[in-house]
């Protein structure tokens, strides 16, 4: 171990603090915690419920033999179970979270407050409309900004989440080749190499086939193999095109793109997962879009919550709009109404594809981010995102390989062409968790080879940005070197690599209680 | 603006650094005309925080919460009690603000959750494994039909006459698209033990519901028997979480697949969304279940902790051979119920469950005094259908100008099918004696 010159230890102490072992198995503020199953009680409750009079039973026998035997806690060992977990989370409110493709963006508490007025938390999707008309006018007016900033004219609300608005638009396009009596025989969809799992997915969900298109050189779509692909156009369902983007470019060609889509019978449609680094400054409208859907959870700032609720609101060409899903929202001019058949004005449309109309808890925080930025706002946030990507690509370049030239829109690509062998991506991901950072999205899109995709979004300042910039500098030119301690990260971390093999090969997916110790002796 | 935190010089700093000269460079891919020429039309420009709220302040007074007047709506969304935790628990940052945790080591808490909610899930439903949650109820439920057909390679669904209407919609709607026949049995308040007949040697799976929509609880181990006599599958639905408490469980009637609505428990109603889509299965159909699944396994020190895992069925892995096109999930509507569900246990969830059943029972008894009213439901848990001697849409509407909000009418659901003088009512936790008594004596008034 080196020494400076008055004795202090320069290199670190091998191993490293995180092998500490303490007696409570918590370390320092990371508190240990157990599963509610080994530290709750069936007995215990967190709620003082009145006690049932028992006297009457309709049921007709259809009950219940076995009791579920969960455990309950009370309230203050409930909110401490959680306060803990809580802790051992990665979070944007607690620093960057560069995720590629997720738009980790500031979540405004304005939207949550907005979100549980009881006017909006503590209303039932079937009271009777005229209960509910300032529900019904919050889901046009954000239908209105939807359609507004998008140049489109038609949105469909209900669609879940952004793979739920997928499949909102492949079945519209469907729909569509019904009325024209193509369904049966125009079944393939393109879909480039560097889409979304989601995309291929979707296509499948409805019934078609997917046609994988090459990427070139520039990371865009291949021209010439997306012509070859419409040599034969009587097949041709429709293309899904994600604009800007997995790559984090515009697709320059996409005016001829939607134009040869449209010569061929076929419909586009636009993932629009990477609409923050356009808002306010392009209209998909614009580009020859037929349905693209928004992820309000990312573009407009609802929170991801672990994984969800999102919400996936899509907008619809003219030629897609009479599709449409029910329920949708009419404005009457002296008031709101559902449509919630698909029957009599919605006969036409392809049906329903949820119960009820739509994440509204995600409309009134939308609403609230739209109305909180307005148009020049959503502008600036746009402008924001791409110049953040475009400075970490700058400040990055010459440590790391940028995996196409020239400028990026609102993330920033880089191979792993600049590690040394034996070093993956999943190292400088690994390595980044120690330094108190969420890494990039990794390995994706598949069209780079150890693909590390930084979203900064336009919420992080430039002091950030260059923290981030000058951590992520030094891991990468640890890679280069072929740094083997790399290989071991996270150290620091609440938990060191978990074994994924092992969780997949025999797969535990729930608790079950410990197996009664054997008698010691017989 | 206060949610950006770029200043001009931080933007003029920025701009030289990468060497372009104005934001503007990094649009030139964008063809010529689609450039727009300034701010976008025809919206306003950002506001503070107090106009902004003053806004939605607006919006939300035009709408009569369940809370002001005697309410008994349901029919696929409660009106039930949230604890004050629970709302506090899923607004900690660290929950609210985190993704999908694909980086285990710094996700352990968003992990642990959810194997703890898949477990929770799993003995509720006494299924053997349950996933990390879907969109809602009705799209499980559209999801189980089109797994049921990848595990038994048939293509035939049959629905049974109580399965919620927008249920059996949003189940059709992806069978249709997939090339799967659907058959609808037609709508009917005790119509799950019908299925039995509706099984033949192309029946991928039968989807029965109990409490259905008409409120009626059915033991549906004969369909389930009827059922796997011929390979098939039954998939158990139901829309009211907080029945598990009491009523036969879908593992209990012999189920391949249960899905349900998990608003219910620790969710607000928020106008049918977000809620939590449940789903469990048999242990050996775990790999052709769709969503996410969290499962155990142990860090480079031999520590337990938690991964997601089986990602090989999911889209961002297999993409078009994926069991689904799913990727963001519930979450954070499943921690709200895995929240609930640790603040009440097993014991807690049964007593909700009695006081559940007891306020509806309370409920029936005083709507049969009324001349005319007839109760339908032969047996139910929260919620009934009953009869009225006038347009139920008629009755509804004297009964809200009378303040109470009396139920739905079936032929909101069910245009077609001669209900016009049927009402859904339900009652839980939080309705009151008053809330009947008031109930009970506006009906009087109005038919």
């Amino acid at each position: 171990m080196g020494m400076q010159s008055i004795g202090r230890p320069t290199a670190p102490f091998a191993g490293g603090i995180s092998d500490v072992e303490t007696v409570s198995g918590s370390k320092g503020l990371m508190q240990r915690e157990d599963l509610i199953f080994e530290v709750g009680d069936p007995d215990k409750t967190g709620v003082d419920l009145p006690a049932a009079k028992g006297t009457k039973n309709r049921l007709g026998g259809v009950t219940r033999k076995r009791g579920s035997g969960l455990p309950g806690l009370s309230e203050p060992e409930a909110v401490r179970h959680y306060m803990r977990l809580s802790q051992k989370n990665y979070a944007i409110d607690l620093g960057l979270f560069p995720l590629g493709s997720c738009t980790m963006k500031h979540n405004p508490r304005l939207n949550e407050k907005a979100a549980r007025m009881p006017g909006f938390a503590d209303i039932h999707p079937l009271q009777p409309q005229r209960t509910v008309q300032g529900a019904l006018e919050l889901i046009d007016e954000l239908a209105t900004w939807l359609k507004t900033l998008t140049g489109m004219p038609a949105v469909a609300m209900s669609p879940k989440a952004g793979a739920h608005g997928e499949l909102c638009g492949m079945l519209a396009i469907r729909q569509a080749l019904i009325a024209r009596g193509e369904a049966e025989t125009r079944k393939r969809v393109l879909v480039p190499a560097s889409a979304h799992g989601t995309n291929p997915a979707t296509a499948i969900q409805c019934g078609f086939i997917v046609d994988e298109i090459k990427a070139n050189e520039r990371g865009r779509v291949d021209m010439a193999d997306l012509k070859s692909k419409l040599e034969t156009t009587d097949d041709i369902a429709g293309i899904m095109l994600t604009n800007p983007n997995t790559c984090g470019l515009f697709e320059t060609d996409i005016k001829e793109i939607a134009d040869l889509i449209h010569a061929a019978g076929g419909y586009f449609y636009c993932d629009g997962a990477n609409f923050n680094a356009i808002v306010g400054r392009v209209r998909p409208g614009d580009l020859g879009v037929d349905a693209m859907h928004i992820n309000l959870h990312k573009t407009f700032s609802t929170p991801h919550g672990g994984g969800g609720p999102g919400s996936g609101p899509t907008v619809l060409s003219d030629a897609l709009a009479p599709y449409a899903p029910v329920p949708y929202v009419v404005n009457e001019g002296d008031g709101f109404h559902l449509v919630e058949e698909a029957e009599g004005e919605a006969a036409e449309a392809f049906g329903r594809m949820v119960a009820f109309h739509g994440q509204m808890g995600m409309f009134v925080r939308a609403l609230t981010y739209m109305l909180s930025h307005g148009a020049d706002g959503l502008q600036q946030v746009a402008e924001d995102a791409v110049l953040n990507a475009n400075y970490i690509q700058a400040r990055l370049k010459s440590v790391m390989t940028p995996a196409f030239d020239g400028y990026f829109m609102h993330e920033a690509l880089f191979s792993d062409a600049f590690t040394a062998d034996g070093i993956e991506t999943i190292d400088i991901a690994k390595a980044m968790l120690d330094e108190g950072y969420h890494p990039m999205t990794m390995y994706f899109p598949l069209v780079v080879h150890g693909a590390m995709l930084i979203e900064p979004t336009e919420t992080e300042s430039k002091q950030e940005l260059d923290r981030f910039c000058d951590m992520l500098s030094v891991i990468a030119e640890r890679a280069a070197q072929g740094d083997e301690t790399l290989k071991g990260a996270p150290y620091l971390a609440p938990m060191k690599r978990l074994d994924e093999t092992q969780a997949a090969r025999k797969p535990v997916l729930k608790w079950v209680p410990p197996e009664p110790a054997a008698v010691a002796a017989e | 603006m206060r949610y950006l935190p770029l200043t001009s010089e931080d933007r003029a700093a920025m701009l030289n650094t990468i060497g372009a000269a104005s934001v503007d460079d990094f649009y030139q891919d964008v063809p010529e005309s689609a450039r727009l020429n300034g701010t976008i039309e025809g919206l306003p420009d950002h506001q503070g925080e107090l106009a902004v709220e003053r806004h939605l302040a607006r919006l939300a007074a035009k709408n009569t919460t369940a809370s002001e007047v005697p309410f008994f709506v349901g029919a696929g969304a409660y009106k039930h009690h949230v604890p004050a935790s629970v709302d506090m628990i899923i607004q900690r940052s660290e929950f609210l603000t985190t993704y999908t945790p694909y980086q285990p080591e710094i996700a352990q808490g968003t992990l642990q959750t959810l194997f703890e909610f898949q477990t929770q899930v799993a003995a509720m439903t006494a299924m053997d494994v349950a996933n990390a949650s879907m969109y809602d109820g009705s799209t499980a439920c559209a999801e189980a039909a089109v797994m049921a057909c990848r595990v038994t390679r048939r293509k035939k669904v049959v629905l049974s006459g109580g399965l919620h209407p927008h249920y059996a919609a949003a189940t059709r709607l992806l069978c249709e698209a997939q090339g799967i026949e659907v058959v609808e049995l037609p709508p009917a308040i005790d119509g799950e033990l019908e299925l039995a007949n509706h099984v033949d040697d192309a029946t991928a799976c039968v989807i029965g519901q109990s409490p259905n929509v008409f409120g009626t609880v059915t033991d549906l181990s004969p369909v389930a028997d009827a059922a796997h006599e011929k390979k098939a599958l039954l998939v158990s639905v139901f829309t009211e979480a907080v029945s598990l408490g009491l009523v036969t469980p879908p593992g209990e009637m012999g189920a391949d697949i249960a899905v349900g609505e998990g608003q219910s428990i620790g969710n607000p109603l928020t106008f049918g969304g977000p809620y939590v889509g449940l789903f469990a299965c048999t242990q050996k159909l775990v790999r052709q279940m769709p969503g996410r699944l969290c499962g155990e396994t142990v860090d480079a020190d031999g520590k337990r902790g938690f991964v997601l895992t089986l990602s090989t069925r999911e889209q961002h892995i297999r993409r078009d051979k994926a069991t689904s096109n799913i990727c963001t999930n519930s979450g954070l509507c499943a921690l709200a119920f895995t929240a609930h569900m640790t603040l009440l246990g097993g014991t807690g969830l049964e007593q909700l469950a009695s006081l559940n059943h007891e306020a509806a029972c309370d409920l029936a008894d005083a709507l049969a005094a009324v001349p005319g009213v007839e109760i339908l439901t032969p047996r139910f848990f929260n919620e009934f259908a009953f009869r009225t001697p006038v347009d139920a849409e008629a009755v509804l509407a004297m009964l809200e100008e009378r303040g109470v909000l009396g139920g739905i009418r079936a032929s909101r659901l069910l245009p077609h099918d001669g209900l016009g003088d049927v009402i859904i009512a339900a009652a839980t936790e939080c309705t009151t004696q008053d809330d009947i008594a008031a109930y009970a004596a506006a009906l009087k008034e109005v038919i």
